[in-house]
């Protein structure tokens, strides 16, 4: 096993500069680098690390990138991994953005930036409706809908900073299944009853 | 020196309250980027998100790299991306072995889940911003029709939003400044 470097710094810019639409839709290539083509691990533990990221907050890719390079090679592995995975495309995006603010001023930038917004607008729309159609299958349908209008209220109508609302959010889930089951089991033994 | 602080505070704010990848943490970035430090005007924003889209690679990162550059140069554009990666790669690596015993547990099960909701009210208000922002600049016609194409075109026919990111950039910079005239 040639654990080299070389093929660290290969793979990460291949999976940086390859996948399109963020991070999440990455992973299958971060799969394939890791246990089809170089073999650092198996599948299973892939999965199992996969699933450990998802727990944590913060950015997928770099997360994953981070723990294959500290696989390999240790920390410097880690700090390799994620600068080679990144860096590429943070130089493009400052290089294309910045020569985009200078000619903001141009009819036909100007034109650009008009109509890309709609589609923009959509895409927005188009993850609001992905989360929302995860919380819904994850609360149901009653309880998740109440969670839309708090989170609602709480932020727009009040508004609480969005820190403080997601913290509030996240100590309720601490205990959001605990309650479920005691819940269930409440209906169970009232259904036993009858 | 001031700047850099801003910086660090609300990429690491931004990311560390967002679950579930990059995606997640938009909204949030947002909220830092426009509302709170008005680094970026809304318009600016989406055009942010345009670019970094049609660009390959996470997109927590690239939006990181250019908001950092803008405010304080490439010193800023690296702290910036330390904030926004750094604390999570780190929690991973150290957290592997005691988060392999819980990864299975109610809370982070629950944790993640609750987060949903919030992210996805952020969204809808962000898209409700955007689309706001493009019928004042385009006009109700011209924005829903866009609006109405790029739906199709990702949602039902499932083009790549790279594509349709570029197209609409071919469409306004051609097309667009002659209609203004």
């Amino acid at each position: 096993m040639s654990n080299t470097y070389k093929d660290l710094v290969a793979a990460m810019v291949r999976t940086g500069i390859l996948g399109y639409g963020g991070g999440p839709s990455v992973m299958p290539l971060f799969r394939h680098e890791a246990v089809n083509r170089y073999h650092w691990m198996e599948d299973d533990e892939f999965g199992e690390v996969l699933a450990l990221a998802n727990a944590l907050p913060g950015p997928i890719a770099t997360k994953i990138a981070g723990y294959l390079g500290y696989r390999t090679k240790g920390s410097i592995g880690a700090a390799v991994a994620i600068i080679a995975h990144i860096l590429p495309t943070c130089l493009a995006m400052i290089a294309l953005a910045s020569l985009i603010s200078v000619l903001k001023s141009s009819p036909v930038v100007e034109g650009m930036i008009a109509a890309v917004l709609p589609v923009i607008a959509v895409m927005l729309g188009q993850m609001a409706y992905k989360f929302g159609s995860k919380a819904v299958k994850g609360l149901g349908w009653v309880f998740g809908f109440a969670t839309f209008i708090i989170a609602f209220v709480l932020l727009q109508v009040i508004p609480v900073h969005p820190a403080i609302v997601i913290i509030l959010f996240l100590a309720y889930g601490t205990v959001h299944y605990k309650l479920k089951n005691k819940i269930n089991k409440h209906h169970d033994r009232d259904r036993e009853a009858i | 020196m001031m700047s850099l602080i801003s910086v660090f505070l609300g990429f690491f704010v931004a990311n560390i309250l967002g679950y579930g990848g990059g995606p997640s943490s938009i909204p949030l970035m947002y909220q830092e980027v426009v509302t709170h430090y008005h680094w970026l005007t809304n318009i600016d924003f989406s055009n942010m998100l345009a670019l970094g889209n049609a660009l390959p690679g996470p997109i927590s990162t690239k939006i990181a790299a250019y908001v950092g550059y803008n405010v304080s140069g490439i010193f800023g554009a690296i702290i910036a991306v330390i904030a926004t990666i750094a604390p999570s790669s780190i929690a991973l690596i150290l957290l592997l072995k005691i988060l392999q015993k819980h990864r299975q547990s109610s809370v982070v099960k629950g944790m993640t889940l609750l987060v949903q909701p919030v992210i996805a009210i952020m969204m809808l208000v962000l898209t409700w911003q955007m689309g706001r922002d493009s019928i004042h600049s385009l006009g109700p016609i011209q924005a829903i029709v866009i609006a109405a194409i790029s739906f199709l075109a990702m949602i039902k026919l499932k083009i790549h939003p790279a594509i349709v990111i570029i197209i609409a950039f071919i469409y306004g910079g051609l097309v667009v400044p002659h209609l203004h005239i």
